[in-house]
């Protein structure tokens, strides 16, 4: 339990950190919905705030342009209040657990001394990613397309430090812990776990940069879980805690959030915490989304139009995207852009030479190497986790 | 508990975040939520689900925060808020 004065201190320390700025709301009270509402914490820029406290802001689509989401721009999400601003001198990871051989702390500097230095090109998407466009309408954040970014990661390989704490043969489980936590204590932390095959995988990161800068304090300063190709609800932030276990996670964040139907969705990443019926989500699914046109954009038909786009999966890497101009009837190949590692989403590009005025209809459409499509409908699940449905936008050509 | 009133000094104070842009709809029950769900969420997390939750929606919501995530609320105000939720952002 944290006594009352480092309550209170940690408290203040998380509200300082929260911006001052915002544009005033302009909901009234007769209004159902809250008006979009851009605003800021600090250190970042012109992001959509779905909730203040904890804070859960999501990048605008228009930011995802780039090949690499810039830190500024990069979407934030906590489920809990309580975020304390880490001092790097403070700092300790600890190693333990019932299936380690010897239980190990070290300080950043150790950490970064000590073990290789690697990076990887990898898209952090949360699992509700686009839950708001499930109907019917799904409780949970009512993400967009935004609760996504792709950046180079930079870090040490979580096997590594393994080696020197050692593994029991017993070892079933890993589990994740960070500095934030809930405003009472009562609260059930926000502590994941993995299994022991992707924790040694050797793409499994604990990241200290994001696009050649410190992590963020909102993307987990000062050291975060990479976990290329899965969901981002295992990137654990301000990562303070690990535990080998023999024994499978029995936990609320694990045995009845973030859980997704067996039917419908490929299983087996993940068995220990699997049930008859349902299973952890887990791999990412094939995806695509249109990053410079809006729906009923108006151009002109005079000359062609760039179409630019991102697609990805869980790391098998984009065979093609296609698109639609007409609304699904035909389809034309796009063009992929230079491919940075099968974790990173891929850009794409097409010129749209117009025949006519009018409306086209724009559907884009990503493939994977292992021959998976994007669906029409996205399967229905109780949480509103992997929409990757193919989306439509209209524009007019005048 | 004094540690609450000092929390919910700190979370209405206009100068600590955009939170404070948040307008609840004046109903029975409004100074319930404020005093005692924004202990720990902002009420955008309330308005994010307008007309997302019918009566049993918004049950089974306030009852996980009560059970699971260890809310401090009793039986009596359980059902105001529970009433106040369905009547002003009920489905």
């Amino acid at each position: 339990m944290i006594n009352r004065r480092s309550f209170i201190l940690k408290l203040a320390g998380a509200l300082a950190g929260l911006s001052l700025w915002q544009k005033p709301s302009i909901a009234t009270t007769n209004e159902i919905q809250e008006a979009i509402v851009v605003d800021s914490l600090t250190s970042k820029e012109g992001l959509i705030k779905k909730t203040y406290r904890p804070p859960n802001f999501e990048t605008p689509i228009n930011y995802f342009n780039t090949v690499f989401t810039p830190n500024k721009h990069f979407f934030v999400r906590y489920h809990h209040a309580l975020i304390p601003e880490i001092k790097t001198d403070d700092w300790r990871l600890s190693i333990g657990g019932d299936a380690i051989n010897k239980p190990l702390s070290f300080t950043l500097k150790q950490l970064q001394t000590d073990f290789k230095s690697v990076e990887i090109a990898a898209l952090c998407l949360c699992s509700g990613n686009r839950r708001s466009l499930f109907q019917p309408p799904v409780p949970g954040v009512q993400w967009g397309s935004g609760a996504m970014g792709n950046a180079v990661w930079r870090g040490i390989r979580l096997k590594d430090v393994l080696k020197a704490t050692g593994i029991k043969q017993s070892a079933l489980e890993v589990s994740f812990n960070g500095a934030d936590s809930g405003m009472l204590r009562t609260t059930p932390d926000f502590i994941k776990s993995l299994p022991l095959e992707k924790v040694l995988n050797e793409n499994t990161l604990i990241a200290f940069e994001m696009n050649g800068e410190p992590l963020p304090h909102w993307n987990g300063f000062p050291a975060r879980l990479i976990i290329p190709g899965w969901a981002a609800t295992y990137w654990i932030k301000h990562l303070t805690e690990i535990n080998i276990l023999s024994k499978p996670l029995d936990n609320f964040w694990m045995k009845t959030a973030y859980r997704i139907p067996k039917e419908g969705f490929q299983s087996g990443q993940f068995m220990s915490q699997e049930t008859k019926i349902n299973m952890p989500i887990t791999e990412l699914v094939v995806n695509s989304l249109i990053t410079n046109l809006v729906d009923n954009q108006i151009f002109s038909s005079d000359k062609p139009i760039v179409i630019n786009g991102v697609a990805w999966d869980k790391g098998d890497g984009i065979q093609q995207v296609e698109i639609s101009t007409d609304g699904g009837n035909t389809w034309q190949l796009t063009t992929l852009q230079k491919d940075y590692g099968r974790f990173s989403w891929r850009q794409w590009q097409y010129d749209l030479i117009p025949t006519h005025s009018g409306e086209y209809r724009i559907i884009a459409r990503a493939t994977s190497m292992s021959g998976i499509t994007q669906p029409l409908e996205p399967v229905t699940n109780p949480s509103g986790y992997h929409h990757n449905a193919l989306q439509t936008i209209s524009i007019k050509l005048i | 508990m004094p540690i609450f009133f000092l929390l919910i000094t700190l979370f209405t104070s206009p100068a600590i975040s955009g939170e404070s842009q948040i307008h609840l709809k004046e109903d029975l029950g409004k100074e319930n939520i404020i005093s005692q769900c924004s202990i720990c969420h902002s009420a955008d997390y309330i308005t994010m689900h307008a007309k997302i939750l019918d009566r049993s929606g918004w049950e089974k919501t306030v009852n996980k925060m009560i059970n699971v995530m260890g809310a401090p609320i009793n039986d009596t105000d359980k059902k105001i808020i529970i009433d106040y939720l369905v009547k002003n952002y009920g489905k």
